[in-house]
């Protein structure tokens, strides 16, 4: 009834193979961006952006990256957390290098970084898969961090071993360091996330895609039907790292501004990531935002219930807010284990059908 | 130059040196920490053979079961043994919830929810042991020896604990009761066949859930030994939970589905790491134990992927 595809009838093939081929959905994306670009930010404060937009944000660009790789290419990886590490160093260093480059340039060239490097580490899994290549990525993750620890050119020598961000302006305006504005900010990884999502659904409806999701359901199925596992999987793993560097790179540079490689890059970074991924659900760009819109919120609703509303003692609130994580985690994927992106989906049935049943 | 010499040469140089003396201490320490990594790789290897799950949850159930035996003995005074048995009851219940709750509604899913479900599960067992026991560390003496052994001291002039040494040998009389259970018992073969083929086991009347509490009753109580080890030798404390990290590399060396694997490959992991840190680490600026294991798994992988004891999938289309 409210959302119908009966009578809407495409006139081309262009029309048909459109991202949003139902104008109600158009219009709400339209309307969607237009709010989060035009109105959101004269109604934000520095709590709004600092701890839900850009957490929002950044997490939804790593999310994407890591979706690219294990849920369209079936690759899994625990290393997102190093190569979210090398995004960030790579900038700092590009940053304190050429104080005049562009930031825009600066989180590009990050993200090409990272790229590079994690074609390296996905070298192995043109001869291993499955667990045996997560493990394989685990060694990504504590090699970056144990050298962005024990190399002292990658944090310039400072004495603490943390690297800080230098203020950067982009016409005119400062979008790293600390007096950045909170809108600047939020304008700038905004941009970013989209463009790149755009881009990322795009990859994932064209050739390398495809390329992709066949190696992904059954390998030597795909490479019989000349699908190259070397061109694909590598490609893989350089878009999904150039996005994971990019993130860190936003990650570091404005949203955190200071970062030490073992709090923020560590292990549990590539578990959160990896939980948003899945319970967003494997293989959908939307499913990435869901995913990290909800692990974003989701301790911060707790935090907010239990300390302030029950009036636990944070410690405690704390362990509960754990144990809490575990079982909504346990309880999503017993109850839909493709995610968010599948309960929208059926959300999207129901309303077609609405108010028959069937 | 230098470097070439530093890495090739030099420390084969320092090994000559030290023979026997330093570089058999380093080796022996190696191989009784690759004892105290092969016990909780037994864990993962058990569920892994039951289910095709990679537990995650592995040494957080250590942490867990190390928490309960502590938290029993310091927090209610209750004699070690008994507390012992009271945690080997506790592990078995927390087997039966776990299928109740968890495993029972996972059927059939692929292999990535149901290890991400175990990490899930490492969650709510380390929210809720912090809830009981509390998040410090705590001590653990069920009165197991540590300190230098004289006799090896005296006899051999060499440093070894006496606490590795026990590990070693519990972790010996663990896979000799393992293999009997697997091989002799009718619940052994039952867990075999399982294994081996899901459809095939539950057609001749396996019930699978059954199984699975065993599995996980059994994990448990490895994962008990292998949590009083690591309490003893460095306290209970939450990065006992990270151990379970170290088995990963572990198995892989071994092939995710051998109880030996496990054994061998947590043997050569140990000595591996030991050594490297020893004579390469220096190179480097230390501390490369964090990840040489996992490098060693991978450059070993790409050799035999599937492991040195694992099954050899074919695939055919």
């Amino acid at each position: 009834m409210f959302y119908r595809e009966a009578g809407q009838f495409k006139g081309s093939y262009a029309a048909d193979q459109a991202i949003f081929t139902i104008p109600q959905d158009r219009v709400a994306m339209i309307v969607l961006l237009v709010a989060a670009f035009a109105g959101v930010p004269f109604i934000l404060n520095d709590y709004w952006t600092q701890a839900i937009l850009l957490p929002f944000l950044i997490w939804s660009m790593a999310a994407l990256g890591l979706n690219i790789l294990t849920g369209y290419c079936g690759q899994v990886s625990l290393g997102t957390g190093g190569f979210m590490a090398v995004g960030a160093y790579a900038a700092f260093k590009l940053m304190t290098a050429f104080p005049e480059l562009n930031f825009i340039a600066v989180v590009l060239l990050a993200g090409l970084v990272t790229a590079g490097v994690g074609m390296f580490f996905g070298l192995p899994s043109l001869r291993i898969k499955g667990f045996y290549l997560a493990v394989a990525t685990l060694a990504a993750q504590f090699f970056l961090v144990w050298l962005f620890n024990k190399v002292p050119w990658f944090y310039n020598n400072s004495a603490t071993g943390q690297i800080s961000v230098p203020p950067s302006y982009l016409w005119g305006l400062q979008v790293t360091g600390p007096e950045t504005k909170p809108w600047a900010a939020y304008l700038f990884c905004l941009a970013f996330v989209c463009v790149f999502a755009l881009a990322a659904k795009n990859i994932v409806r064209g050739r390398i895609g495809r390329m992709w999701m066949a190696i992904r359901d059954m390998d030597i199925a795909a490479e019989l039907i000349g699908v190259r596992p070397l061109v694909a999987k590598l490609s893989a793993f350089a878009v999904s790292s150039f996005y994971i560097g990019m993130a860190g790179a936003l990650y570091f540079a404005v949203w955190l501004g200071a970062a030490e490689p073992t709090e923020a890059f560590g292990i549990n970074i590539s578990f959160l990531v990896l939980f948003m991924v899945i319970i967003g659900g494997l293989g959908s760009i939307l499913g990435s935002f869901l995913g990290a819109g909800f692990l974003v919120l989701l301790p911060i609703l707790l935090k907010n219930g239990l300390v302030d509303g029950v009036g636990l003692l944070p410690v405690t609130a704390k362990h509960v807010e754990i144990a809490t994580m575990g079982v909504l985690i346990i309880f999503f994927l017993i109850v839909e284990p493709h995610g968010l992106n599948r309960l929208w989906q059926i959300a999207k049935e129901k309303l077609r059908l609405w108010p028959f049943p069937y | 130059m230098e470097i070439v010499f530093g890495v090739f040469v030099s420390p084969f140089v320092q090994m000559w040196t030290d023979w026997p003396g330093f570089f058999l201490e380093v080796i022996i320490s190696g191989l009784l920490t690759g004892v105290m990594y092969a016990l909780v790789a037994l864990g993962f290897v058990l569920i892994f053979k039951a289910s095709g799950m990679l537990n995650f949850a592995q040494g957080v159930l250590a942490l867990f079961a190390a928490l309960t035996l502590s938290g029993l003995m310091d927090d209610y005074g209750v004699p070690g043994w008994l507390a012992i048995i009271i945690t080997l009851f506790v592990m078995a219940g927390l087997a039966w919830l776990i299928e109740r709750l968890m495993l029972r509604y996972l059927v059939n899913q692929e292999h990535i929810v149901l290890f991400m479900a175990t990490i899930g599960l490492a969650y709510v067992l380390e929210g809720v042991g912090d809830i009981l026991w509390g998040s410090d560390v705590k001590v653990l003496d069920l009165g197991i020896p540590q300190g230098a052994s004289g006799w090896m001291m005296d006899t051999f002039g060499l440093y070894v604990e006496k606490l590795e040494i026990v590990a070693a040998v519990t972790a010996g009389i663990l896979v000799a009761v393992l293999a009997v259970f697997f091989q002799k018992t009718r619940i052994g073969r039952a867990l075999r066949a399982v294994a081996d083929d899901h459809q095939a086991a539950l057609s001749v009347g396996i019930s699978l859930n059954t199984i699975w509490v065993i599995v996980w009753t059994v994990a448990g109580v490895v994962a008990l030994v292998a949590g009083v080890m690591w309490g003893t030798k460095s306290g209970v404390q939450f990065s006992l939970s990270l151990i379970a990290l170290k088995a990963l590399p572990v198995l892989i060396l071994g092939g995710f589905t051998s109880i030996p694997g496990a054994i061998v490959g947590g043997l050569i992991i140990g000595v591996g790491e030991k050594v490297a840190e020893v004579y390469w680490g220096p190179l480097v600026g230390g501390a490369i134990e964090n990840w040489f294991a996992y490098i060693l798994a991978l450059v070993f992988l790409l050799f035999r992927p599937q492991g040195l004891f694992g099954e050899r999938i074919i695939e055919r289309v």
